[in-house]
C-alpha cells in the first residue's frame, strides 16, 4: 500500500512524503476500522478450510442443527455444514472482488485515460460508449446473460460483472486527466518527445494514484454486492458455493419459517461487513489524501 | 440546452437499440436449439408440448434469414407484442407484465424518493457535527453496504416470523380478492411495507453518507470560506453548501437506477412480491425465455425513462444548462 503515495516527480520529497502518508494513515480511525474488519475475513477466508474437516456439499450431520461445537454455525435442512459452506463462500467472495472489480477498475482506467489524453474524435466516441453502458441496467444485461448459459463458475461471473461495472470509473478517471493533461509538467514531456502512453502512466497516473487505488476499492465492493445479487436470483454459480448462493438456498428450503437463522444470518453478515469496511476505509483514504476533509 | 437534450435523446436511442438487439440476440445464438431446451424444460403434456412447438417455432422464425428475423422482431415490439408465456401459456407476455407492473410502481418510486430526500436532509445536518457524525452515521454504512435482499430476509425473520406483526408474503392476504374496499386496501398496504422498508433503509443509508461527504467538501471550498470570512451565517453558507452538494447527488440518483431496480428485483423474490422481480425469477425457473425477454425489455425501457426524467429536472434546478453551457451532466 506504501506505493500509492510514491511521488514519480520530484523523487527528492520521497522518503518524506510516505512517511507523511504513513503517519496519517495509521492514525485514521475510519482505515482502521476498515482494515482491521477486512483482515479479519481475509483470514477467516484462507484459513477456514483449514480448521472444518467437513466437505461443504456433503451430507455430514443431523439435519437443521443449530450451532454447536461440532458444528460451528449449525448445519443445513440437509445437514450439511454452513461453516463450511461460509467460508468457501467468503472465497467466491473475494475472488469476484478481486477479478470483477479488478477488471472493472483496469477498463475504467484504459478507456478513461484514453478518452481525457486524446481527446477530440477520440473521446467523442469513448464518451458516447461509456454513456450507453452508463444507462444500460447493468443486472438485466447480466441476468439475460446468466440466463442462457448452462455451466457457469463463479471466475466467468466475475469476468461479466467486471465487463459491466467500468463506467462510472471510466468517466470520473477521463474528468481527472482532462485536468491533468493541460499542466505545465504535461507539457514538458509532451515537449521533449516522450510518447503518450509513457507520459500517461509516469507523469499523470502517478498524479491520481490515490484516486485510482480508491475507484478499486469501490469497484470491489460493488462487484461483490451484484453477485451476491446475482447469485440470490439463482443465477450464481452452478458449481462452487457462494454467499449469495447460501442466501438463495435458505430462503428456497424455507430457513425462515423454521427459523434456522443460523443458515442466512452468517453470509449477510459478512457481505455486509466486508462492503462496509471498504466503503469506511475509502472515505478514511480520502481524507488521508486530502488534507482539506481531516477532522479537526 | 437543444444540444444538451439531443445528446441524452441520442444515448437513450443508441442503449435502446443495443438492448434490443442484445435482447433478440441471445437465444438464437446460444448452442442448440432454444425452443427444444424451452419446451424440455417446461414440462408440457405431449400433445401441448407440440403446439406450442409449432408456435414458437414460426415465433422465432428460425427458418428465415437472419436479418429478417431481426427486422421482424422490430416490428413485432413496435406492436407491442412480446410474444406467449409458457408459464401462463395463452398469455400474452406483455399482459403478464402489465399485470405485475403496478406493484412494481408501488414499491419503486416511493421507496427511491423518499429515501433520496430524507437521506440527502439527514447526511447535510450529520455533517460536521461531532456527535450525530460518530454515532449515526456508522449505521449508514452498514445500511448501505446490506444486501437488500438480506436486510429484507432479516426484516422478514425478526419482524414477521419472530414478532408476528408483518405477513411475509404475497402482495395482500391469500384470502381475499382484489376489490375497493378498505380491508383490502389495508391488507395490501400491509404487505407492502416490510419490502418498501429494506429498500428505503438500504437507499437512506447510500444517500445520508452521499451526502454528509459531498457537504464535507463544499464546506471546505473557497466560496463557503469566503462567505465565511465575509460574517455570513453558518446557517445560510450550509445552506449553499447543500444547494451544489444537490447536483451530484441527483446525476448519482440517475446512475444508480439501474442498482435500485435490481435491489427490488432480489427483494420481490425473499417475499414474494408479484412483481417484475419475482416475474423473472419464476421465468428463469421455467425457462421461459419469451417473459424473459419481455422483462429485460420493460426494465430498460423503464431505467431510461426514468434518467430522462432526472435530466428534465436537471435542467430545471442547474441553469448551467439552461443557457448553452454544458455544466456538470453534459
Amino acid at each position: 500500500m506504501s506505493t500509492i503515495a510514491e511521488p514519480t516527480i520530484g523523487g527528492m520529497a520521497k522518503p518524506k512524503k510516505r512517511s507523511e502518508f504513513l503517519y496519517f494513515a495509521l492514525r485514521n480511525n475510519k482505515l482502521r476500522v476498515g482494515l482491521v474488519v477486512l483482515t479479519i475475513f481475509i483470514v477467516l477466508a484462507l484459513i477456514g478450510p483449514l480448521l472444518t474437516n467437513y466437505d461443504p456439499e456433503a451430507f455430514v450431520g443431523p439435519p437443521s442443527a443449530p450451532p454447536s461445537s461440532e458444528y460451528w454455525f449449525g448445519t443445513t435442512t440437509f445437514g450439511q455444514d454452513v461453516f463450511s459452506q461460509f467460508v468457501l463462500g467468503l472465497q467466491s467472495t473475494f475472488l469476484v472482488g478481486i477479478v470483477g472489480g479488478g477488471l472493472g477498475t483496469l477498463l475504467g482506467v484504459v478507456i478513461g485515460f484514453t478518452a481525457g489524453y486524446r481527446g477530440g474524435i477520440v473521446d467523442e466516441v469513448l464518451n458516447m460508449i461509456t454513456n450507453i453502458v452508463l444507462v444500460l441496467p447493468t443486472l438485466a444485461i447480466l441476468l439475460i446473460i446468466a440466463a442462457y448459459l448452462e455451466v457457469r463458475g463463479v471466475f466467468a461471473e466475475s469476468v461479466f460483472i467486471g465487463c459491466t461495472a467500468w463506467p462510472w470509473a471510466a468517466r470520473a478517471i477521463r474528468s481527472q486527466t482532462f485536468s491533468l493533461r493541460s499542466r505545465e509538467f504535461v507539457d514538458l514531456a509532451r515537449m521533449s518527445g516522450i510518447n503518450s502512453w509513457k507520459i500517461v502512466f509516469t507523469e499523470i497516473a502517478p498524479n491520481m494514484m490515490s484516486y485510482l487505488f480508491m475507484a478499486f476499492i469501490l469497484q470491489f465492493g460493488g462487484a461483490i454486492l451484484i453477485a451476491a445479487t446475482l447469485d440470490f436470483i439463482g443465477l450464481g454459480p452452478t458449481k462452487g458455493i457462494s454467499l449469495g448462493l447460501m442466501m438463495n438456498n435458505a430462503v428456497l428450503w424455507s430457513a425462515l419459517h423454521l427459523g434456522m437463522w443460523w443458515w442466512f444470518v452468517p453470509p449477510g453478515v459478512a457481505i455486509t461487513a466486508i462492503v462496509g469496511a471498504l466503503y469506511v476505509m475509502n472515505v478514511g483514504l480520502d481524507e488521508v489524501f486530502n488534507p482539506k476533509l481531516r477532522e479537526l | 440546452m437543444r444540444r444538451y437534450f439531443g445528446r441524452k435523446l441520442l444515448v437513450y436511442a443508441l442503449t435502446f437499440f443495443l438492448a434490443v438487439t442484445i435482447d433478440w440476440a441471445i437465444p438464437r445464438f446460444m448452442p442448440g436449439n432454444p425452443i427444444q431446451v424451452m419446451l424440455a424444460r417446461s414440462g408440457a403434456r405431449a400433445e401441448a408440448a407440440e403446439a406450442m412447438y409449432t408456435y414458437y417455432t414460426q415465433a422465432f422464425g428460425l427458418d428465415l434469414p437472419v436479418w429478417q428475423q431481426y427486422l421482424n422482431f422490430w416490428s413485432a415490439l413496435f406492436h407491442g407484442d412480446l410474444g406467449t408465456s409458457i408459464l401462463v401459456f395463452p398469455q400474452p407476455v406483455a399482459k403478464v407484465i402489465g399485470e405485475a407492473v403496478p406493484y412494481d410502481v408501488a414499491l419503486l418510486l416511493p421507496a427511491i424518493l423518499l429515501s433520496w430526500i430524507a437521506g440527502n436532509k439527514f447526511g447535510a445536518v450529520a455533517a460536521r457535527s461531532k456527535q450525530l457524525d460518530n454515532t449515526v452515521l456508522p449505521i449508514g454504512y452498514i445500511l448501505t453496504a446490506t444486501p437488500y435482499m438480506w436486510l429484507g430476509i432479516l426484516l422478514a425473520w425478526a419482524l414477521g416470523i419472530v414478532l408476528g406483526i408483518f405477513p411475509i408474503s404475497g402482495a395482500y392476504s391469500y384470502a381475499m380478492t382484489p376489490t375497493f374496499s378498505l380491508k383490502f386496501i389495508g391488507s395490501v398496504l400491509w404487505h407492502w411495507f416490510l419490502p418498501f422498508a429494506s429498500i428505503f433503509l438500504v437507499k437512506f443509508g447510500g444517500w445520508a453518507i452521499g451526502m454528509r461527504n459531498l457537504i464535507i467538501y463544499e464546506l471546505e471550498s473557497d466560496y463557503s470560506h469566503y462567505l465565511e470570512a465575509l460574517g455570513a451565517p453558518r446557517k445560510l453558507v450550509r445552506k449553499y453548501a447543500f444547494n451544489n452538494a444537490l447536483l451530484p447527488q441527483l446525476t448519482g440518483l440517475a446512475l444508480d437506477l439501474g442498482v435500485v431496480v435490481a435491489g427490488a428485483l432480489a427483494t420481490e423474490i425473499v417475499f414474494s412480491y408479484p412483481g417484475i422481480g419475482y416475474l423473472i425469477l419464476q421465468s428463469i425457473q421455467n425457462r421461459d425465455f419469451f417473459l424473459l425477454q419481455g422483462c429485460f425489455l420493460f426494465i430498460i425501457v423503464g431505467v431510461l425513462l426514468a434518467n430522462f426524467i432526472i435530466d428534465i429536472v436537471y435542467v430545471l434546478v442547474d441553469p448551467r444548462t439552461r443557457i448553452g453551457m454544458t455544466g456538470e451532466a453534459a
